[in-house]
């Protein structure tokens, strides 16, 4: 039978700080143009963290709006303010920054995270106040030292400054003395996601209602790598984060595939579930400081505030049939394979189409597709357009193209069977996964029967080759019930027939 | 397509639109010299 998914969680954690002192478009910057103007406005165009709780599109994504809902919410979105927001949703939250640098630290287990006493003081009750932190993450965080240590550290020691509301707060210090791949920056975005993908574990984990000594393995599909100078991605940000958010019982092992590493990690993840090896795997991600603000210059240009302030995380836990939840149909795999070539009918035939051709299914036949999820609030202003609504008229092109779509139905395509984008522009977290959690609850509502997820992920930027990359899969009911019903008998009635029989022959020896 | 022909071209594909390979295929057909090809990724 084959696996389900039993729960997903959807985080968001609001960094402004990290956006100028941590987002490469402001780093590289500072380095090749320190003076510049667009560097004196990134502070005063970053946005609170009421505002950040209160932007539709982060509503959305924490699963407080649905999508659809969204898709009625007049556009631009950066200046429309959802009222009732909360910084709670069923899917997460939106931590602020302060809380989450706590989190940062008890992710820390080489006292590489020194915090202000003061600044311990008076955040840390409001860290341990978030019902989703269990005093086993409290009782890691150390006391605060004296602010005079953290400003050694990152004046002469090449410490990474941990800010809040731009005043030094903290510092992530180097790990060695020479290794790049231990050095201060890397060990700060580094730990910036594992602390974010804790957050996403922990829940994954309530909202699947599954005890965390459940949960047998676990997959990082994230876009940073851990190592050192002799192993520079050895890994392993899977189980290092497992260990922090108490899944006991699991093991796990990191997935790397650019954005579309959390649709190979979810597929892998089902095909481990289905084949018996684990029962319960789970996909998860934190978020990349490096992206913060990367289009920010294009917003500041045109009077935006800077959109890009908040990580992303997110889980899926993936276990075995429960007869309820949505299934992950792995007859239905897409792949953009070498030798499928960079043509767009190529690229979306081998993603949407072959799959579907295999199965005897039409493009039709799809009740909604979740390609790359960006937000077009952020990447329109930026000039990349709205990315879903370009996958979708591909999609609907490629139906037309092959007769299952007559042309002149191609604009309603796109809004019957796709999606507004609401994910932040954090690379892997936008790419398909986003819609999991709501795909989920829509098919057990009835409201749709079916959903694909399809991952990108562009390989290029590796320099190890010029392809990119895709994968995708088909979400859809639970047909386990079904498939009982056609093997003939179920298991569970074997077993009562063979008891009654049992019964019978008792009562007959009795008899005698 | 002939305002390609003998002339020198830089292509920029687009990852979520026409990547660059599949513009330098069209373009080379089109006499036009590839100087520089490229996908870039806008998100």
């Amino acid at each position: 039978m084959n696996s389900v998914i039993k729960g997903a969680s959807y985080v968001l954690v609001h960094t402004p700080d990290m956006v100028y002192y941590n987002g490469t478009t402001q780093t590289t910057e500072m380095i090749v143009n320190p003076e510049s103007e667009y560097l004196k406005e990134v502070k005063s165009n970053l946005r609170s963290y009421e505002d950040a709780v209160k932007y539709w599109p982060n509503q959305t994504y924490i699963g407080n709006v649905h999508p659809e809902e969204l898709a009625g919410v007049e556009f631009p979105w950066y200046d429309k303010k959802k009222e009732d927001a909360d910084r709670y949703g069923k899917y997460g939250e939106i931590m602020p920054e302060e809380e989450f640098l706590f989190l940062v630290q008890a992710c820390d287990q080489f006292e590489v995270v020194r915090l202000d006493k003061d600044f311990v003081a008076e955040y840390k009750d409001k860290f341990a106040a978030d019902p989703i932190i269990g005093e086993d993450i409290v009782a890691m965080i150390h006391e605060g030292v004296e602010l005079s240590e953290i400003e050694h550290f990152v004046n002469e020691e090449h410490a990474e400054g941990l800010y809040f509301n731009d005043k030094l707060v903290g510092c992530v210090k180097r790990a060695h003395d020479i290794d790049v791949n231990l050095s201060a920056h890397v060990m700060h975005e580094n730990l910036m996601s594992k602390a974010s993908s804790v957050l996403a574990l922990l829940y994954a984990v309530r909202n699947a209602g599954i005890d965390k000594a459940e949960v047998e393995y676990v997959i990082d599909c994230a876009e940073e790598a851990c190592g050192d100078m002799n192993q520079r991605g050895g890994g392993n940000f899977a189980k290092a984060a497992a260990e922090i958010a108490g899944l006991v019982n699991a093991t796990g092992s990191d997935a790397r595939g650019f954005c579309a590493a959390p649709t190979h990690a979810v597929i892998e993840a089902a095909a481990l579930v289905k084949s018996g090896a684990y029962k319960t795997v789970v996909v998860t991600s934190g978020g990349c400081t490096a992206k913060l603000g990367m289009n920010g210059k294009d917003h500041v240009k045109k009077g935006l505030p800077i959109l890009e302030d908040c990580l992303g995380g997110f889980a899926v836990v993936i276990s075995e049939n429960d007869g309820v939840s949505p299934e992950i149909d792995l007859n239905v795999l897409g792949r953009h394979t070498v030798g499928t070539g960079s043509a767009p009918q190529n690229v979306i035939g081998s993603l949407v189409a072959d799959p579907l051709d295999r199965v005897g299914m039409k493009i039709t036949d799809i009740d909604k597709f979740s390609p790359e999820m960006q937000n077009p609030d952020i990447t329109k202003p930026a000039g990349a357009g709205d990315v879903p609504l370009a996958n979708y008229k591909m999609i609907g092109a490629l139906a037309v193209k092959r007769g299952e779509l007559d042309r002149k139905e191609l604009a309603n395509f796109t809004t019957e069977k796709g999606l507004t984008g609401w994910a932040p522009t954090q690379g892997h977290i936008p790419s398909g996964v986003p819609y999991i959690g709501p795909a989920c609850e829509d098919i057990k509502e009835g409201k749709i029967k079916n959903a694909m997820i399809i991952g990108k992920g562009s390989l290029f930027l590796g320099r190890m080759t010029n392809l990119f990359d895709g994968v995708s899969f088909l979400i859809h009911g639970n047909t386990a019930a079904e498939e009982e019903a056609a093997a003939g008998v179920s298991e569970e009635e074997v077993k009562g027939l063979i008891a009654k029989a049992m019964k019978d022959f008792a009562a007959t020896l009795m008899a005698e | 397509m002939a305002i390609l022909e003998g002339k020198k071209a830089i292509i920029i594909g687009d990852r979520d639109g026409v990547p660059g390979p599949a513009i330098a295929e069209c373009v080379k057909t089109a006499g036009a010299e590839i100087v520089f090809s490229s996908t870039e990724c806008f998100v």
